[in-house]
């Protein structure tokens, strides 16, 4: 039955409608002119131009003065080769919250500290408290839940100067900032910020620095300094998940280095 | 509408709780008042001038009110020293507030007039800027005699539509605005940029940046007031304008929205102490006599309720939403507003895949209704459980929206489908006033045929919520609103008497404290 069917060629990959390869999109935009034949010819030419072909308009609607509203169905002209991609991702393996738990009481003894805030101007509490609160988000209970991590949610509008100090206040292993808002960029501008103080403060390399937030992904927060970004959808114990990794990686990065240490030492013979 | 059957000797119960609550809060405001107060107080008067400092406009009311607190000499109230200036200089009030922002002259430095003729004149100012509000007042309810208004308190004519507009830009507001009204739009609220409930002034004139909305000013209530009576009277329809007045400017944005004929102001304490995390004093303070500028001009508040919806479980904390509403129903009425005026903010906020959710959401949105009849309530659009797939995210307005008409809700504030993603672009408030035009207008008479079944889910979850909404009145009645609102009593928020942004500006009310606005607005 299967030869029925073309199989997917990822070499060429395409977008798919109800034919393999059939490379069906939908599209929807706004022009800012009046509906009328000419928009709707200025709508398929746009179309054509970003790669399409067999350009059906669904609909054009005068959506007020001067403006007019496309849906559009068409055919991709382009294809990518799926088995070449490569994407930069959390490295991390995926733990539940007792697993979690079990490896921060036995490997490393003491209870985590974790930091969450919303910073700069940013008042959309949403992500961070999704993360950080008790009740968690879709059944994943949050960073409080936790019984060996002292998560903290500072909420909304933190200064990232502020932020900071108080992690070392309280001597946090991880500070987490969420960014919703993102206007004229404001949230990248916001993170590089953060990490400009971390930087001028001298601890860059003492925490782990985590963005979430609708506009941020793992290879941007890179960017900008962090040491992982989560996008939507992302569950309490992914956040968790990494931290702990995170943090066994530099443990065990520091032992080894006073190990080396010690070695080098003793050859020395001086150790007393 | 649908009428739900609920007990109205524990509603009135509720009532009496929430009164006690308010009561020692209500002494408070008396005896206090607050740098934003004397500013308000300034611009009722007339002053509306920014100085240059800095390369930053400064507004003059910052200006004077700040060196008169920095002195100490504030309890005796912002008029007392302004008035006895013009007095003393035979200024304007215009000239004199440059003169004394430019550290000209310096108010305190006057010898002083007699305290009888301080007083008369400022009651004459008061009473001339009074005069000012009322004229504004009937000129806007002018406008809605001679153009189409279907907005009715009470919800009879269907909800009026009401969205927002946020792209930072005065100017590019205003095009997606007259798109919005074009599409059917009723109200349109503009967002404002997101820091400004935390700054302590009014930035000044005309603004084309802001994140995530856009800056209130004078200058721009005025730009968006004149498009949008412009855009009224060409298709022939009243449309109402929002701001926003909370925050730590929140008696001036009355001030201004009062002078600038704003129709609804989202006004409420509660939302900047909890989610701005402003002083509690300072806020409630401010509450009142923005209120009474409110009052006075008839404009419509909203509060924001709908907002502890989203940090604490929606489906368990009903109560608590309604607990604030008797409670914010009692600061109104000490302000001296009556009923309709008070937009009270609940939500459709409920984990959409929870067994029955409609049913729950239908009994909260019905019995908001019932036990606020005269109100023009105002719901909020699910935001919590929205997510990147904006086809889905519309469904679950197109389920809104038919709650919304089925319980008479008063005003609806529209979804977006792309309420996860970004402010709204042109496109998705068109499909967002099209989902609720078809809704509204299929539905229309629905309510009206419907009774719930005695016993049944709807009509005890009502039951529930007024029980529990009961029992939190009477523990926050027991410990008092501060206790309670630190031991987390509103959306999972914790905040202190004497903490938060703000606190430096509460002053104690000095014996001679000279304020005609609180005995004529």
């Amino acid at each position: 039955m299967s030869s029925q069917v073309a199989e997917v060629n990822l070499k060429k990959l395409r977008p798919y409608g109800d034919i393999m390869d059939d490379g069906t999109v939908q599209l929807a935009f706004t022009l800012p002119v009046e509906a009328s034949p000419e928009a709707r010819e200025a709508a398929v030419l746009l179309t054509q131009k970003m790669g399409f072909e067999q350009i059906k308009v669904a609909t054009m609607e005068k959506a007020a003065d001067g403006f007019s509203f496309f849906v559009i169905y068409a055919r991709l002209k382009h294809t990518v080769d799926f088995t070449q991609i490569k994407v930069l991702k959390v490295d991390a393996p995926k733990r539940a919250r007792d697993d979690i738990d079990e490896i921060i009481k036995t490997q490393i003894g003491r209870k985590l500290i974790v930091l969450g805030a919303c910073t700069g101007y940013d008042a959309h509490t949403v992500g961070i408290d999704a993360i950080m609160n008790m009740k968690g988000f879709a059944g994943d209970y949050g960073l409080e839940r936790y019984q060996w991590l002292d998560a903290r949610n500072l909420g909304a509008q933190v200064q990232s100067e502020e932020l900071l100090k108080m992690a070392v206040e309280v001597k946090a292993d991880a500070v987490l900032i969420s960014k919703v808002v993102s206007q004229h960029n404001i949230h990248i501008k916001d993170m590089k910020e953060l990490i400009q103080w971390a930087e001028k403060m001298g601890l860059k390399d003492q925490l782990i620095f985590v963005a979430g937030g609708p506009r941020v992904t793992h290879p941007m927060a890179l960017e900008c300094g962090f040491d992982a970004g989560f996008s939507v959808g992302t569950k309490p114990s992914d956040v968790a998940s990494y931290i702990v990794e995170e943090f066994l990686r530099r443990q065990t990065k520091r032992e080894l280095q006073a190990q080396a240490e010690l070695a080098k030492k003793s050859k020395k013979g001086d150790v007393s | 509408m649908a009428h739900l059957q609920l007990d109205q000797v524990l509603v009135k119960q509720c009532r009496d709780l929430a009164q006690e609550i308010a009561k020692p809060v209500e002494k408070l405001i008396d005896s206090h008042t607050t740098v934003a107060i004397e500013r308000a107080t300034l611009r009722l008067i007339g002053v509306e001038g920014a100085t240059q400092s800095n390369s930053q406009w400064v507004p003059q009311v910052n200006l004077i009110v700040e060196e008169l607190r920095r002195e100490g000499v504030l309890g005796r109230g912002v008029l007392h020293w302004f008035v006895n200036g013009m007095i003393q200089t035979h200024l304007s009030a215009t000239e004199l507030a440059e003169a004394t922002a430019l550290n000209k002259i310096r108010l305190t430095t006057f010898s002083q007039a007699p305290a009888q003729e301080i007083q008369e004149k400022s009651y004459a100012l008061c009473q001339a800027a009074r005069t000012h509000l009322v004229a504004q007042r009937e000129i806007r309810d002018g406008l809605r005699a001679s153009l189409k208004d279907k907005f009715d308190p009470q919800g009879k004519s269907g909800p009026i539509l009401y969205v927002i507009v946020a792209t930072g830009n005065i100017f590019e507001d205003v095009i997606q605005a007259k798109a919005a009204v074009q599409a059917g739009a009723d109200a349109i609220a503009v967002i404002r940029s997101t820091a400004q409930s935390l700054l302590d002034f009014i930035p000044h004139g005309a603004t084309t940046e802001g994140f995530g909305g856009t800056y209130a000013t004078q200058e721009n209530f005025r730009i968006m007031r004149r498009a949008l009576d412009e855009e009224g009277h060409r298709i022939g329809r009243y449309i109402r304008l929002t701001n926003y007045c909370s925050g730590l400017c929140m008696p001036e944005i009355a001030a201004l929205g009062a002078m600038e004929r704003l129709d609804f102001l989202l006004n409420d304490a509660m939302y900047g102490i909890l989610f701005r995390d402003i002083n509690m004093k300072r806020t409630l303070i401010d509450q009142h006599f923005s209120r009474k500028i409110i009052a006075l001009s008839r404009i419509v508040i909203h509060t924001g309720e709908d907002n502890y919806l989203t940090t604490a479980d929606a489906v368990e904390n009903g109560h608590q939403v309604l607990a604030s509403q008797f409670i914010n129903e009692c600061f109104a009425r000490h302000a001296g507003m009556t009923e309709d005026l008070m937009g009270l903010g609940h939500a459709q906020e409920m984990d959409p895949e929870h067994p029955d959710v409609f049913l729950l959401e239908i009994a909260r949105a019905q019995m908001t209704r019932g036990i606020f009849p005269d109100a023009p309530i105002k719901f909020m659009p699910p935001t919590r459980f929205k997510c990147g797939d904006i086809f889905y995210s519309h469904l679950m307005d197109a389920m809104f929206n038919f709650v919304g008409v089925l319980t008479g809700q008063t005003i609806q504030l529209l979804g977006m489908p792309t309420e996860a993603m970004h402010t709204p672009l042109l496109q998705d408030r068109w499909m967002s006033i099209k989902n609720a035009r078809y809704i509204f207008n299929g539905a229309k008479s629905l309510g009206q045929e419907i009774e719930f079944k005695a016993g049944g889910v709807i009509e005890n979850w009502a039951a529930k919520v007024l029980n529990e909404t009961h029992t939190h009145l009477g523990m926050i009645q027991s410990k008092g609103l501060f206790k309670a609102i630190q031991e987390k009593a509103f959306a999972e928020v914790s905040r202190t008497e004497t903490g938060g942004k703000g606190h430096d500006g509460v002053v104690v009310r000095d014996p001679q404290y000279l304020n005609p606005f609180f005995e004529i607005l």
